[in-house]
């Protein structure tokens, strides 16, 4: 029966750069366990690249653990690369290597998400260093097991014991202070071989294991199997009648006979069938993928988790995360990302930027937005409740991806740390009088007309005809235009990309509750940035945002410049100025796009033939 | 000290539930997902875990092979054997401007031929089937440029691979959304070596092509490797003799641009045994790599798998 209770596969993260000799202790590690193949080694010994300094017949080992012809030629880093070891226990370790740049914390943050072990390089001739610090900081973070400090270089300071005990006391004032539980020290020299496969006979006073002893005899601190049931669904198996769940146990064990609650629903069940990677068994350990069929008809689907019925675990909607930015773009509050968690994905918005850590002194600064490579505390809020544990105990469903919702790429890497609202507080009150009542009573049905364009435009005056003639109608309107609500609700709020998409945020939660108290909201904004009125959308039912595109040429508007502004922002007075400072996204698919130079009179029929044929 | 001991069936275990977790994500996040069966060994492995990971339901993918029409006839027999004896649903494509013989390595060269009958091909096949995810058998110990191969390998429109935005892979989280002409490449296999693709199929008693057991074969010698004759398409030069020796292949695809090796392993426990002391790379036997420095990388960028 599987067993993976002695971690088969370590997953070990190298933090250091080349300069402390990574690729000289990764290559030894990787030539002396056996674990490339000869060809390979003998390129390393003949085969020489421009400006090498290592005598052909000796390895260069940095030949084995190279990167990509792409990333050579065009100067880039992908984040991390995936090496296997063979070691004579049998184990095997699957090593990250992530660029030790300093710039590149994504990068080890990355390496680092999966490791139970961290190799950290210190070059023995320059002590601890902030680079050092950051690396702690991050593995801390990202919650690795045990951190192996090699001490490397000692064959430069004739393996002096005080130079590494004066190592080892800064480095356990640093491990405490971030609550690193698990550290060791090995002084090792990666060019000769000094403690890295064999023992050191130079640094005879050293009496704890090598670096190959340390992977070899590594175990975890707490077992997986004692831990509670977690078990996130894949794939639903059919057979006929038949239905079976299937996910891999990423915590907890289970057996025939067990007890389950779908955390989604809180819907209980009984195991009544086990199958291990598709043989049939009585009892899985953590670690099996494995297929289960409950004694009773439950709604389970894709994504939702498996948890046991003693400590269930609760969905919740806030929380508050780590999260470490890998987009270009910086995070802004008050967009909407797609969270993912293992095969579970949920709509969620980062609420507020707490602060940003800095990595190399620990010091917590306030900030706005987080950067590429930032690492920082925020609140989150999602669509709907989605059952995510603290990071500290399960990295698993603790840990999360947000993803971009356009560009699909994934932007930022999250650690739960600590749950703000579980789900059983916010069971929305329902009201008898609801928007449906509130419309009929008017008879009309409520909806949303986001005008969007550049300053100038004719936006304000399309929107004010448009109001007009609804009241005309008989329609119950409101309009909000973009200048008067920065007088009042937002008049916190400046120009900046950040800001402009809190202001449009706003806009859109007010417009929300106007529609639910059955207007006809007309909405006259800039708002220029696609993603921010694609979250605006989501707010409403399909048929209930109509987006109207006014599309007038740059040149244009600022001929007509009725506020002057274009030609401020000509003066250089108007930084963030849409148009000239920062880009407008012009809707790829609105409901109605509007010739803004185009006359007033039919512009105005058509955005109101528009609503009365969605009504 | 404790001495921690770690058995193979051990390692086998954690890197077959691992494949699994991958493939159960592929099937469940992806409308259309095919599995690139190349009938290698390393395809006779996926397609077990496939089996196992969806039993008892059957395997969800269909199973896609590019014929290059210069296979050896074994593995086109064993192919179409197993469709029938597991019964997945086989769809077989060749790049039509190579039909009747008018692309072949002699003609055309080793390059433009694997160009024309490998990558274009399987770019031709994956756009007529507009599958969102493609499964592969590559792993990480092939070759130097894979050890940044991602699990969920992001291609461009065009199945271009961009270095540059590939995906970072955190926990067992995965980023499988995909915008307008994206595709994914999956590779479940990915951390698995050589030989642990050995031990497993001896373990799980996995049929394999008989070219991979060493027998009598027909074969020249050309740059310093053996080439069997599969048939006698193959143009000999002025100095080659076909000889009869004694070889086996160690890695399977079309028959003038794959290496055997001499061995006298003719059965499941002399090979492994032969396996588990081998030294030399497995990608040392493929005439197309040896090209030029990390070519099988740009191969990669242009959609070669």
């Amino acid at each position: 029966m599987a067993d993976f209770m002695n971690t088969p596969l370590l997953r070990v993260v190298t933090c250091g750069s080349v300069d402390d000799g990574k690729s000289t202790l990764i290559g030894r590690l990787l030539v002396e366990t056996d674990s490339v193949p000869l060809d390979e080694v003998e390129r390393a010994r003949t085969y020489r690249r421009a400006g090498s300094v290592i005598p052909v017949g000796e390895i260069d080992y940095s030949l084995l653990t190279d990167g990509l012809e792409a990333e050579r030629e065009q100067g880039i880093t992908i984040d991390v690369a995936y090496r296997h070891l063979l070691l004579p226990s049998g184990r095997r370790v699957v090593l990250a290597d992530g660029p030790g740049h300093e710039q590149y914390t994504r990068n080890m943050a990355v390496a680092a998400s999966d490791a139970d072990v961290a190799l950290l390089l210190i070059d023995a001739t320059k002590g601890v260093r902030q680079q050092t610090m950051r690396h702690l900081t991050v593995c801390a973070l990202m919650n690795v097991g045990t951190i192996i400090a090699v001490i490397n270089k000692l064959d430069a300071l004739n393996f002096d014991e005080s130079i590494v005990d004066k190592i080892t006391e800064q480095l356990n004032e640093a491990t405490s202070r971030l609550g690193i539980q698990s550290t060791l020290v090995i002084p090792v020299s990666a060019l000769l071989g000094d403690n890295v496969i064999s023992k050191s006979k130079n640094a005879n006073w050293y009496q704890g294991p090598t670096v190959l002893g340390a992977l070899q005899e590594w175990l975890p601190s707490k077992s997986l199997d004692e831990a509670e049931l977690r078990l996130p669904i894949q794939s639903i198996l059919r057979q006929g009648d038949w239905r079976g769940y299937a996910g891999t146990l990423v915590s907890g064990k289970l057996s025939i006979g067990d007890e389950f609650m779908v955390s989604e629903s809180g819907i209980m069940a009984k195991v009544s069938e086990i199958y291990i990677s598709g043989v049939p068994a009585t009892k899985a350990h953590a670690g099996a993928a494995i297929a289960i069929k409950p004694d009773r008809e439950v709604d389970i689907s894709r994504g939702d988790l498996l948890c046991g019925t003693t400590a269930p675990l609760q969905p919740a909607d806030r929380f508050s995360a780590d999260i470490v930015w890998i987009g270009e773009e910086p995070l802004a509050h008050g967009r909407s990302y797609l969270l993912i968690s293992g095969p579970s994905s949920v709509n969620a918005t980062v609420t507020s930027i707490r602060h940003r850590l800095d990595v190399n002194t620990g010091h917590e600064d306030a900030v706005r937005q987080l950067s590429l490579n930032e690492i920082g505390r925020v609140s989150i809020a999602t669509e709907k409740p989605i059952p995510l544990d603290l990071y500290s105990e399960f990295k698993d469903s603790g840990g999360f991806l947000l993803i971009d919702r356009v560009t699909k790429q994934t932007v930022g890497a999250g650690m739960i740390h600590h749950v703000l609202r579980r789900s059983f507080n916010i069971l929305a009150h329902k009201f008898e009088i609801n928007k449906e009542t509130r419309a009929s009573l008017k008879a009309q049905n409520p909806k949303v007309l986001w005008l969007t364009g550049l300053p100038g435009s004719g936006k304000s005056t399309l929107a004010n005809e448009v109001e007009q003639a609804l009241f005309q109608l008989g329609v119950h309107t409101y309009l909000i235009d973009g200048d008067n609500i920065r007088t009042g609700l937002n008049k916190d709020l400046g120009f900046t990309a950040q800001d402009r998409a809190e202001n449009v945020r706003r806009v859109g939660e007010v417009a929300k509750l106007m529609v639910d108290a059955g207007l006809v909201v007309i909405v006259s904004l800039v708002s220029p940035f696609r993603g921010d009125r694609d979250s605006v959308r989501e707010l409403f039912e399909a048929e209930e945002f109509v987006e109207v595109f006014v599309d007038t040429p740059v040149e244009i508007c600022a001929q007509r410049d009725p506020k002057g502004l274009y030609a401020k922002a000509k003066a250089g007075n108007l930084p963030n100025m849409t148009g000239i400072g920062q880009g407008y996204e012009p809707p790829l698919n609105p409901e109605l796009r509007i010739d803004g130079t185009a006359d007033l009179t039919q512009s105005t029929a058509a955005v109101i033939q528009k609503v009365l044929k969605l009504s | 000290m404790t001495q921690v001991r770690i058995s193979t069936d051990q390692v086998l275990d954690a890197l077959e539930a691992e494949a699994i977790n991958i493939l159960r994500e592929t099937a469940g996040a992806f409308k259309n997902p095919v599995l690139m069966y190349s009938i290698g060994k390393d395809s006779s492995v996926l397609m077990e875990l496939a089996r196992k990971a969806f039993l008892p339901a059957p395997i969800p993918f269909t199973f896609l092979h590019i014929d290059t029409l210069h296979k050896f006839k074994a593995m086109t027999e064993f192919r179409d054997r197993k469709a029938a004896e597991i019964g997945f649903k086989l769809l077989v494509h060749t790049n039509p401007e190579g039909l009747n013989g008018a692309v072949t390595p002699w003609t055309h060269g080793a390059q433009e031929y694997t160009r024309v009958m490998k990558t274009v091909a399987l770019r031709q096949a994956l756009d007529a089937g507009g599958y969102d995810a493609a499964i592969g058998g590559a792993r990480r110990d092939e070759e130097r440029s894979r050890s940044k191969e991602r699990v969920f390998s992001l291609r461009e429109p065009g199945h271009r691979w961009e270095p540059r935005n590939q995906r970072p892979e955190m926990w067992r989280t995965r980023n499988t959304t995909l915008s307008d002409g994206q595709t994914m490449r999956v590779f479940p296999l990915s951390n698995w070596t050589e030989i642990d693709v050995w031990r497993y199929i001896k373990r799980e008693n996995i049929e394999i092509v008989p070219l991979y057991y060493a027998a009598p074969r027909r074969s020249v010698i050309r740059d310093n490797q053996i080439i069997v004759l599969d048939d006698d398409r193959m143009p000999l030069q002025a100095n080659e003799q076909a000889v009869e020796r004694l070889v086996r292949f160690r890695s399977l695809g079309c028959y003038p641009l794959t290496a055997a090796i001499e061995s006298t392993a003719s059965n499941m426990d002399e090979l492994v045994a032969e396996m588990e002391l081998m030294r030399v790379s497995e990608r040392a036997g493929r005439l197309i790599d040896g090209d030029r420095e990390a070519s099988m990388e740009a191969k990669k960028t242009e959609g070669y798998f």
